[in-house]
């Protein structure tokens, strides 16, 4: 089913989305991607802060491409979330509500999205222009020398994702691929 | 013999790299427009639309269809009577990319050191493939290759005891390996023969012949039929949401090899199989 709901947000509303509900995202996202994840990891371990805090937010593995003049942002899809699976349950343990990606992730990261009651959301890779529409501003916050690997804040308005993995660890890449099966 | 000046080519690869990333071909268009009309599962064909609504959008504001505008992949088939003046092809090749990549406004996706992982900042260096060919023209492919789908892409050195039945275990396994990760409908290049390199370049290759388009090789042909019809009972489908439609095309090249070898080489493509071919 269809549902709206405004980001950050708590675990009420992580604990009542369920594996294949549609949901439209509005409010503020941060992205990172790669570089971005290693840095923020040697960080923690060296105990410095990171640039944004955790608690209750959503981080969007995206890296942008340029945009034009007028225009809040370029192409904006997701990047495979597998690449970011060594680093993401540290931050899920710091409060970290939400992701935003594409691909399996591994059970070390679903048991953190269960143990910190979070939720991982797909978009639809390489649908990065009609994705770029939802996005109403950007603004990098952080780590500006990695370019389009840098943190960003951005405005989303209605962002399209897929409840992937829930808080209680169900997994639609799973479960939905299992029922079109006929081999 | 003719006679090109580099410069010519460093013009026209700037422009196809900036035309690949901002329109699909029109066979993949179509394939995927197929596809939305013929997917049995709701979100399927939701996920399905929403990737022709994004064509549409890339053109009408101007904004690449996928943020990862990939590696540039350059085959060059060069006739070998031509003459080049100017400078050095490879320069000229490599200035074009640079300037698509600035002047369309594209993602810059390389890093110098595999390493160091320092962005080289310009999307350079491109990958660059030459074929000397019978003629005195020039045949540019411009193929941006996103690596979401290149990391699941895989070669197998079988054994030719294997058989046809070991290449179509090796095809479905790579793609069910590579399941949402590639960005499903994926296109599959496959490429059968040769020695290690040589698999991997055809399978490369097959990803630039026009999906509407099987192997002019009748029992090749009728694999690529099996291996599409087998890829879409997975069904991992569209975003690897569940659905009918996991693969738009098999492509399948192959090509003599040694008496004790079968390699077989897949490489995985999204649904945003770009390319562009122009020939001067």
């Amino acid at each position: 089913m269809d549902k709206y709901i405004s980001v950050p947000f708590d675990q009420a509303v992580s604990d009542s989305l369920k594996a294949g509900d549609y949901v439209y995202l509005s409010g503020t996202v941060y992205t990172a991607r790669d570089a971005a994840h290693k840095r923020m990891y040697e960080a923690l371990q060296k105990g410095a802060e990171l640039p944004l805090d955790m608690k209750d937010n959503v981080i969007y593995y995206m890296g942008p491409s340029p945009a034009r003049t007028g225009r809040a942002i370029g192409s904006a899809g997701p990047t495979t979330a597998s690449r970011m699976d060594k680093y993401a349950p540290a931050l899920l343990d710091l409060g970290l509500r939400g992701m935003i990606g594409k691909g399996r992730r591994t059970r070390e990261v679903k048991e953190a999205i269960v143990r910190n009651h979070a939720v991982y959301f797909g978009a639809v890779g390489g649908a990065g222009a009609l994705l770029s529409r939802s996005i109403v501003s950007s603004e990098v916050i952080a780590y500006d020398d990695l370019g389009t690997e840098a943190i960003r804040r951005l405005e989303i308005r209605n962002f399209p994702v897929i409840v992937v993995v829930d808080a209680a660890g169900n997994d639609l890449y799973e479960t939905a691929a299992a029922e079109y099966c006929r081999e | 013999m003719r006679i090109f000046d580099v410069a010519e080519i460093t013009r026209n690869i700037k422009e196809m790299c900036i035309e690949a990333n901002y329109s699909l071909t029109e066979d993949m268009v179509s394939v995927i427009r197929e596809a939305a009309k013929n997917e049995e599962s709701p979100l399927g064909r939701r996920i399905l639309n929403q990737l022709d609504e994004n064509m549409k959008i890339a053109g009408e504001d101007q904004v690449p269809i996928c943020q990862d505008t990939g590696m540039a992949v350059i085959f060059m088939d060069i006739g070998q009577e031509v003459h080049w003046e100017g400078g050095f092809l490879e320069d000229a090749i490599q200035e074009g990319v640079r300037q698509g990549y600035q002047e369309g406004f594209l993602r810059k996706s390389v890093v110098g050191d595999p390493f160091g992982r320092v962005n080289t900042g310009d999307n350079t260096p491109a990958v660059i493939h030459y074929q000397i060919v019978p003629g005195d023209s020039v045949r540019i492919t411009v193929a941006p290759k996103g690596f979401g789908s290149e990391n699941m892409s895989r070669i197998f050195m079988l054994k030719p005891a294997d058989g046809v039945e070991g290449v179509k275990n090796a095809v479905i396994s790579a793609v069910k390996d590579a399941g949402p990760n590639a960005c499903p409908p994926v296109v599959v290049g496959v490429g059968i023969g040769g020695t290690f390199e040589k698999c991997a370049l055809l399978a490369k290759r097959a990803l630039t012949r026009p999906v509407d388009q099987r192997s002019g090789i009748a029992s090749i042909r009728e694999l690529e039929q099996e291996l599409l019809e087998k890829i879409n009972r997975t069904g991992i489908g569209p975003g690897g949401l569940g659905g009918t439609t996991t693969a738009l095309a098999v492509n399948i090249e192959t090509y003599p090899t040694h008496i004790a070898g079968l390699p077989v080489a897949v490489n995985m493509c999204c649904h945003v199989n770009r390319h562009a071919v122009r020939v001067l």
